[in-house]
């Protein structure tokens, strides 16, 4: 038996009377990366919070190589050697990439900092993980992926013993993942012990040693990743068994809403220098085109052009058969559209805002200020998608920032339904959404799309897109090469067709 | 290449040195080291104390205390000489009082979570009353110590020079270049001003930074009240009302983000150096009300707000354009 790392024992956590977590009992061994895991609201976050100083615990013992420890603040559990990404991505947007990587422990000498060697330092520490980032430029220079990466160099370079990461790779590619994962087993190779949390249960047994499943504040199971199929993790994790019946594909078989209807949405040469290459895409209500690509294919930019974030310096678009000015995001919504971005954490919700008024926030922007949704209506829409998206807890009252990551998730999501759009974009759903409601939120599509809404819906996870998409076009190097219809459907032609671009003849949106 | 958040900083001097070229055309005895020399010597206190600001703003918060802690000092200092204190010992109960003060100010605000705003306002008026209650009168001063500070001074060409007062500004201003850029106090004063519960995740003592930044700015403010009491001679309860107002002016001016995280220092001396040849320009000119001054620094803050946005803006869309990926 390897020696224990960190072990907490009967952790009790309430907020405003609610016990969040009661008695979890969690061991980490050195040298193991150890998956915690659980729905969201679980529990997850504030165990990683109170376990690294940032919250106090209620009830219960902590101890580090055997001796009892008591972190009470961030820079103190840094001092016993456990370093931590938070969910929330913590860094600072106007200090520079090397004051983020050393703030609080910048090289010395003589009493004053020492910037050359924090510079050289950074630009050897980002190395590592392939990127080039100017360790003197602003953070907010960079992209959201950029700045996880950096967190998670930060939190790398300054755990001595323990790791925290939580939700590290929401906003990662595949290659950065890879990146990560490669890094990680390094350092648990060196005997550092690793703590992950992620929704992403692939990535689970590609990487953890062990997993710890956390429902609603209990410590429900922690095994050795080899004696645990992932069956029983899922059954562990919800407390009953998922049912598989949303992974098939479900979108081919169920007929269009009205089949014959003229396409609502047209987009023709629709393009912006540098960004997008001019593109052709109709949709017609009921329909939900699916978009896939890797990374930098220029997916999010196809949103954003459509939802008129970024404007088009070719082609026209049409409503209707009218030609419409898609000029600002104003202008899109007073046409019907809506889009649900992908970067939610940084410019999603409003922390201070209850749950009821960040879900019809964008329903009031839309009818204008002058005049205020009403109580009962905003009620009943509240409750509404509060059911729908099973958001937990059900408090309409509750300032969002006391709900758990994946339920902010969930808020966003329905704040744009609440909207009632004609066409919705969404760019990643289901991303940092738990299992249990990445199958709820499926099932929500194919029921949006019964009742004739058009989709148009970005998603890196391809198997979800096949089991809704009713067309999917797949993104290459910023083209829209390859649209893929009906039977074409399947997990490995879009595979195929993101993978070897140049042997399929380029046809439908080109 | 100049970045993007050193660009106010930048347009300040270039605006100071434009301004001077336009008044030496005018008037070309202002470009005389005398002139030069007494630009600094008469904005010592005001500089000063604008560096303590510096650092305030830069971590997000304000202080309105200043000007009252100015004339706190200088009342004191001025009453204990009276009494017979040597300035020495009375210069330095006056800076432990203001440091103090400031500090306790520094722990209120992190204690009971309240705006610096606030908690300063009140400090304002409390500094202020118990200047009052020292002494009501402006309570002239002499002392061969202190004729001795005065008369410390570098000789600059043509009979200028740079006073004993400037000097202390100066070193005001090194040592806040240097805290501010060369120290961990500096960067956790920067990651307060980008975001607290950030810089609290990462590891930065909120409320150690917090006390000793409104201590510094008390110092300043204290430091700042001495050389007010040197340069006048005596001390005042009423004077200075209102310098914290022109020492955030400066600040901003300087380039300094009013909402905390970016900005520069050396901005501000150049922030403060706007100022006063703003009054220069006006003894030169001989004409025009000294309520000028107010009325140009009035504009040039308002351009520097605006421009600021407008940086914030570019930089916004840039970022927006290059997190766009996917
Ligand atoms: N600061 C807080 N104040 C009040 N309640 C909170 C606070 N932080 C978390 N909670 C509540 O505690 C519960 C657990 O939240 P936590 O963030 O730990 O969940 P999680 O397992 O990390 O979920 P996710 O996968 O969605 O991130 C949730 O019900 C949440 O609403
Ligand atoms: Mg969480």
């Amino acid at each position: 038996m390897r020696d224990e790392l960190l072990t907490a024992r009967g952790i009790d956590k309430s907020f405003y009377g609610v016990k969040v977590l009661d008695g979890v009992d969690f061991t980490l061994h050195g040298a193991e990366i150890h998956a915690l895991l659980g729905e969201n609201g679980a529990g997850k976050s504030t165990l990683v919070k109170i376990l690294t100083g940032a919250y106090r615990r209620d009830a219960g013992h902590m101890a580090l190589v055997g001796a009892e420890v008591e972190p009470r603040s961030v820079a103190e559990a840094q001092a016993l050697g456990i370093g931590t990404v938070y969910q929330e991505v913590n860094l600072l947007d106007n200090l520079t990439v090397a004051e983020n990587l050393y703030l609080g422990r910048q090289p010395r000498r003589m009493g004053l900092v020492d910037h050359r060697r924090m510079r050289r330092d950074a630009a050897a520490l980002l190395a590592r993980y392939g990127i080039a980032a100017d360790p003197d430029e602003t953070l907010s220079h960079y992209s959201v992926a950029v700045r996880q990466i950096i967190a998670i160099a930060r939190a790398v370079d300054l755990s001595g013993k323990v790791l925290f990461l939580d939700e590290p790779t929401a906003s990662l590619d595949a290659r950065e993942v890879q990146a990560l994962f490669t890094v990680l087993k390094q350092l648990r190779d060196q005997g550092l012990g690793i703590v992950i949390i992620t929704h992403f249960l692939d990535q689970v047994y590609q990487i953890a040693d062990r997993v710890t499943v956390l429902r609603n504040g209990r410590m429900v199971g922690s095994r050795a990743i080899a004696e645990l199929p992932r069956r029983d993790l899922v059954a562990l994790m919800l407390g009953r068994d998922l049912a598989e019946a949303t992974a098939h594909r479900a979108a081919g078989d169920a007929p269009l809403a009205a089949p014959d209807t003229p396409a609502a949405f047209q987009f023709t040469d629709y393009g912006k220098r540098g960004s997008i290459a001019p593109f052709d895409l109709a949709i017609r209500p009921g329909e939900v085109v699916g978009i896939a690509g890797l990374l930098g294919s220029g997916r999010t930019e196809t949103a954003r052009l459509m939802f008129g974030i970024d404007r088009p310096d070719s082609g026209s678009a049409m409503v209707d058969g009218l030609p419409v000015a898609l000029t600002s995001p104003e202008a899109a919504i007073a046409q019907g559209f809506g889009m649900c971005p992908e970067e939610r954490k940084t410019d999603g919700i409003v922390g201070d805002l209850s749950l009821r008024q960040n879900i019809v926030l964008a329903l009031q922007a839309r009818r204008g200020w002058a005049c205020p949704v009403p109580r009962r209506e905003a009620d009943a829409i509240a409750a509404r998608y509060i059911k729908a998206l099973d958001i937990r807890p059900p408090d309409p009252d509750r300032p969002i920032k006391f709900l758990s990551g994946g339920n902010q998730q969930k808020a966003i999501l329905a704040r744009w339904l609440a909207t009632d759009p004609r066409l919705l974009i969404l760019d990643e759903p289901t991303r940092g959404i738990d299992i249990g409601a990445h199958a709820e939120i499926i099932a929500l599509i194919q029921q949006l799309r019964a009742d004739g809404m058009a989709l148009v819906v970005i998603s890196s996870e391809i198997e979800e897109l096949v089991a809704y998409a009713t067309r999917v076009i797949v993104l290459s190097d910023r083209h829209h090469i390859r649209e893929l219809t009906g039977d074409q459907i399947s997990a490995q032609s879009i595979v195929a067709a993101m993978a070897l671009p140049g042997d399929l003849p380029a046809e439908g949106a080109a | 290449m100049i970045r993007a958040r050193n660009l106010p900083f930048v347009a300040t001097v270039v605006i100071f040195f434009a301004a001077y070229a336009l008044c030496a055309a005018q008037f070309p005895n202002m470009l005389s080291w005398r002139v030069a020399g007494n630009l600094l010597t008469d904005n010592a206190f005001l500089g000063i104390a604008a560096v303590g600001m510096t650092f305030v703003i830069l971590s997000g918060g304000i202080d309105l205390s200043v000007g009252s802690v100015i004339a706190f000092t200088s009342v004191l200092v001025a009453v204990l000489i009276r009494a017979g204190v040597h300035p020495a010992l009375a210069f330095g109960l006056a800076l432990v009082l203001s440091t103090g003060f400031g500090a306790l100010m520094g722990l209120t605000i992190h204690a009971l979570k309240m705006p610096a705003f606030v908690v300063t306002l009140a400090g304002m008026f409390l500094a202020r009353g118990a200047a009052f209650l020292i002494s009501t009168d402006s309570v002239p001063i002499g002392h061969p110590f202190l004729r001795t500070l005065k008369g410390l001074f570098i000789s600059l060409p043509d009979k200028g020079k740079l006073s004993f007062l400037a000097m202390l500004m100066l070193a005001a201003f090194a040592i806040g270049v240097v805290l501010a850029h060369r120290t961990r106090f500096g960067a956790n004063v920067y990651a307060l001003g980008g975001s607290p519960q950030s810089a609290e995740l990462m590891g930065v003592p909120i409320r150690r930074t917090t006390v000793q930044l409104y201590a510094f700015s008390g110092f300043m403010a204290g430091l700042a009240g001495l050389a007010y009491t040197l340069y006048t001679s005596a001390g005042y309860s009423l004077a200075t009302v209102g310098v914290e107002l022109d020492a955030i002016a400066a600040v901003v001016v300087g380039g300094t983000l009013l909402t905390g995280g970016s900005g520069l220092v050396l901005g501000t001396l150049f922030g403060v150096l706007i100022q006063g040849l703003i009054q220069t320009y006006i003894v030169f000119d001989g004409t025009l009300s000294s309520w000028w001054t107010k009325i140009v620094v009035g504009i040039l803050l308002f351009s520097f707000i605006v421009l600021q946005r407008l940086i914030l803006l570019v930089s916004e869309r840039r970022g927006a354009a290059r997190s766009a990926r996917g």
